[in-house]
C-alpha cells in the first residue's frame, strides 16, 4: 500500500499539494490502526494473552462510543439515586431521602400561587403549592426505577416462556403465540394500555402490571428469531443425540446463546417503560396525588408555563428526558458492541 | 462370529413438505456387528446422513417420518419405544459425531462441562466425577494436558480438538454404535488423519459398532470393513472394501471411483466426471434414481428398480445390465484398464 501511494506521487512530480495531503492523511490514519491495534495486543495481554471473551470484547467496543459511555453514567446515577428513594421510602414514612418533605405544601413559598424560582434554599424552586421540586423530582425516581424494573422484568418473563416455547416447537404451538403477538403489535400502544389501565383501575402497581402485559411481545418475538436461529446449531442436534431432554435442550443450551440482542432489548425497553408511566401520569391514570411521578408533575404545571413559572415543568422534564436518552443510547451503543457484522 | 449389534431392513424415511414428498430413504437395509466398520457413501442428498438419523430417531417430526422398515439393535425394535426410551438410547448405545466440530459444541460452556453433561445424562456419577471423568476422556482421545484444558471453552481449542472433545463426549457412555457423520470433512488433511486413527483406537478399547457416512472413499478405505454405496436414497451396491474397491458392480460406484485421481497410475489420464446433477429427491423416478445419469441406461431402468443380486457372499448390487456385460463395460473404462494390465 504505501508502495504504490509511493509510486504515484513520484510519477506526478508536478502534482497538486492535495495529493502529498491526501497521502499524509491515509499514512496518519495508517498509524492509527497500527497504534490501535498495538493498543488491543498490549490488552489482551493484561489479560493474560487470552483471546477476548464475548463480554470483554463487548466492554472494549462500548468503552470507545462515547454517547454510550454518557448514557451509562447517567444510567448508574439514575440507579443509584433510585436505589436510595426505594430503600428509604419505608423507613421515612413515604418521605424519601430529599432535602424537604416532597409533599410539604407552603403557600408562603408560593407567592400568587405561581410558585418560588430557584433559589439557594430550593434549587429548583417551588411548585405552584409550595412543595420543593428538588425534593419531588428526587423521591419521583423512585417510581420511575420501579415501573422500569419491575415492567420490564413482567414482559420478560411472558417473553422468555412464550418466545423459545414458540420458536422450538414451532407449528401450530408457534403461529398461535405470534399471531397472539401481532394482535398486541397491532394496537396503537398508549390506546391499548389506556384500555388496560381503565379496566385495572388507576394505581401504582397496575402501572407495572399494563406496561409489562403490553411489552412481553417484542421481547418474545426477538427470542422465537433467536430461538429459530439456535436450534439449527449442531450442537442442539448433539445435544439431542446424547439423549438430552426438550427442557434440557432449550435452558442449557437454546437460550444461553439467545441472550445476547435481548441484553440490548432490556436496556430500551426499561427506557420505553420510564416513558410510558411518565404518558400515563401526565393523563392522570398513572401515579395518583399527592404521590410525584415525573410525567404527573409535568402534567400539573404545564398550565403554569404561560404564567412564566418554567421551573416547575423544566426539572421534571430534564430528569426524565435525561434518564430516556442514558438508557437509549447505552442501549444502542451495547446494540453496536454486540454486533458481530461491525467487528473490526 | 462377532455379536451382531443393529439390522436395519428395509428402511424408508420420507419428508412431507408442502413441496411435495421428499424420499429420502427408499428400502435401505445393513447390519453392522460388533467391532465392525461399516461406510456410507454417497454424494450429498443420497440420504446417508437421514438414514443415520432415522436410526438414532432423529428425524424432525414433522416434516420428516420414518415410513417403514426396522431397525433393531441386539435384538430390541427401536421403533417401537416411546421418546422417553428412546432418550435413554440415545447417547448411551448409540452415540453420534458431528461433521463440523467448530458448531457441534456449545461456545457458552467449558468443554468439561459439555462431557459431563454427556455422563451425567446416563450414569448415575456426581457432578465432580463427572469432571474427572471428562478430563480422563479428553486425555484418552490425545489432548494434551487434559487436566487444564477441560477448563476452556470451545473457541479456545483448535478444530481438530474440537473434533477429538466430540469423540470424547460421544464415548462418555461406552455406546454399542458410534455413528460418525463426516467427522473429517471440516478438518485439513493431516487433522484428518489424527482423527481417523482417533476413531480407530477408541473403537478398539471400547468395542464399539462404527458407521461411518463419508463421501471421502479414502477415508472409507481406511476405516471400514465394508461399504454401503448410497443413490438418491437407494442402496446401489454393498459390500466388503475390498469388493467394491475392486470388483465395483453398480455404473454409480465406477463413477465414484473414476472420479478419484490415483497414485498408482504413472500413466497421465484423465478424471472421469460423472455428468449431470444428482436427482429431485421429490421428482425421483420409480426405478432406478441414477437412470438419467447412467451412461449404460436402458429403457426398463427409469421404471422399475432391479432385482436385487448377489455378486458374492456380502457383495450385492441392484441394475438391471446383465452381469456379463457389467464385466464388459468395465474393462473398457479407463480407470479400471489400468489394473487389468
Amino acid at each position: 500500500m504505501p508502495d504504490s501511494e509511493y509510486t504515484q506521487s513520484a510519477g506526478t512530480p508536478h502534482g497538486s499539494s492535495d495529493v502529498d495531503e491526501v497521502t499524509d492523511v491515509s499514512a496518519v490514519s495508517e498509524l492509527d490502526v497500527i497504534e490501535e491495534r498495538a493498543e488491543r495486543m498490549a490488552e489482551q495481554e493484561l489479560l493474560g494473552a487470552k483471546p477476548l471473551g464475548l463480554w470483554a470484547d463487548t466492554w472494549r467496543r462500548l468503552k470507545r462510543n462515547k454517547l454510550a459511555l454518557v448514557g451509562l453514567g447517567i444510567i448508574i446515577v439514575f440507579m443509584v439515586v433510585g436505589m436510595v428513594q426505594v430503600i428509604a421510602y419505608p423507613l421515612t414514612d413515604g418521605r424519601g431521602l430529599t432535602p424537604y418533605p416532597p409533599n410539604q405544601q407552603n403557600y408562603d413559598l408560593s407567592p400568587e400561587g405561581r410558585g418560588s424560582p430557584p433559589s439557594v434554599s430550593h434549587p429548583f424552586g417551588t411548585d405552584y403549592m409550595g412543595r420543593d421540586i428538588l425534593s419531588r423530582v428526587l423521591v419521583a425516581t423512585r417510581i420511575s426505577l420501579l415501573v422500569g424494573v419491575i415492567a420490564v422484568a413482567i414482559a420478560l418473563v411472558i417473553g422468555l416462556v412464550l418466545g423459545p416455547t414458540s420458536g422450538y416447537y414451532g407449528g401450530a404451538v408457534d403461529s398461535v403465540i405470534m399471531r397472539l403477538a401481532d394482535i398486541f403489535f397491532a394496537f396503537p400502544y398508549i390506546l391499548f394500555v389506556l384500555l388496560i389501565m381503565t379496566v385495572l383501575g388507576p394505581g401504582f402497581v397496575n402501572v407495572f402490571l399494563a406496561i409489562g402485559i403490553l411489552s412481553w411481545a417484542s421481547f418474545a418475538r426477538l427470542v422465537r428469531g433467536q430461538v429459530l436461529s439456535i436450534k439449527a446449531m449442531e450442537y442442539v442436534e448433539a445435544a439431542r443425540a446424547q439423549g438430552a431432554s426438550d427442557l434440557r435442550i432449550i435452558f442449557r443450551h437454546v437460550l444461553p446463546n439467545s441472550m445476547a440482542p435481548v441484553y440490548v432489548a432490556i436496556a430500551m425497553a426499561v427506557g420505553g417503560a420510564i416513558v410510558t408511566e411518565a404518558a400515563l401520569s401526565f393523563l392522570g391514570i398513572g401515579i395518583q396525588a399527592p404521590d410525584a411521578s415525573w410525567g404527573k408533575m409535568i402534567a400539573d404545571t404545564l398550565t403554569y408555563l404561560w404564567a412564566g413559572s418554567w421551573w416547575m415543568v423544566l426539572f421534571p422534564s430534564v430528569a426524565l428526558t435525561l434518564t430516556v436518552f442514558g438508557f437509549i443510547s447505552f442501549g444502542n451503543g451495547l446494540r453496536d458492541a454486540t454486533d458481530p457484522k461491525l467487528k473490526e | 462370529m462377532a455379536e451382531r449389534l443393529l439390522e436395519v431392513a428395509d428402511l424408508s424415511t420420507h419428508f412431507f413438505t408442502h413441496a411435495g414428498v421428499v424420499k429420502a430413504v427408499n428400502g435401505v437395509s445393513f447390519t453392522l456387528d460388533r467391532q465392525e466398520t461399516l461406510g456410507i457413501v454417497g454424494e450429498s442428498g443420497s440420504g446417508k446422513t437421514v438414514a443415520a438419523l432415522s436410526v438414532m430417531r432423529l428425524i424432525p417430526d414433522p416434516p420428516g417420518k420414518i415410513v417403514e422398515g426396522s431397525i433393531t439393535l441386539r435384538g430390541r425394535d427401536l421403533r417401537a419405544l416411546d421418546e422417553d426410551e428412546m432418550r435413554q438410547v440415545r447417547g448411551n448405545d448409540i452415540a453420534m459425531i458431528f461433521q463440523d466440530p467448530m458448531t457441534s459444541l456449545n461456545p457458552v460452556y467449558k468443554i468439561g462441562d459439555q462431557i459431563a453433561e454427556a455422563v451425567m445424562l446416563h450414569q448415575d456419577k456426581g457432578k465432580d466425577e463427572a469432571w474427572r471423568m471428562a478430563a480422563e476422556l479428553l486425555e484418552r482421545v490425545g489432548i494434551p494436558d487434559a487436566k487444564n484444558r477441560v477448563k476452556q471453552y470451545p473457541f479456545e481449542f483448535s478444530g481438530g480438538m474440537r473434533q477429538r472433545a466430540m469423540i470424547a463426549m460421544a464415548i462418555s457412555c461406552n455406546p454399542d454404535i458410534l455413528i460418525a457423520d463426516e467427522p473429517t470433512t471440516a478438518l485439513d488433511v493431516t487433522i484428518q488423519a489424527q482423527i481417523i486413527e482417533v476413531v480407530q483406537e477408541m473403537q478398539e478399547q471400547y468395542h464399539s459398532g462404527v458407521i461411518l457416512i463419508t463421501h471421502d472413499l479414502g477415508v472409507v478405505a481406511e476405516l471400514a470393513d465394508k461399504v454401503m454405496v448410497m443413490y438418491g436414497g437407494r442402496t446401489v451396491e454393498y459390500g466388503s472394501i475390498d469388493q467394491v474397491f475392486y470388483d465395483p458392480h453398480h455404473p454409480y460406484t465406477w463413477g465414484l471411483l473414476g472420479s478419484l485421481p490415483r497414485l498408482d497410475v504413472s500413466e497421465k489420464t484423465r478424471l472421469t466426471p460423472i455428468k449431470g446433477q444428482p436427482p429431485d429427491l421429490i421428482l425421483l423416478p420409480a426405478g432406478c434414481p441414477f437412470s438419467g445419469r447412467c451412461v449404460y441406461e436402458r429403457p426398463e431402468c427409469r421404471d422399475t428398480w432391479p432385482a436385487h443380486e448377489l455378486i458374492a457372499e456380502g457383495h450385492g448390487v441392484n441394475c438391471w445390465i446383465p452381469r456379463a456385460e457389467r464385466e464388459e463395460i468395465r474393462a473398457e473404462l479407463p480407470h479400471f484398464k489400468v489394473e487389468v494390465a
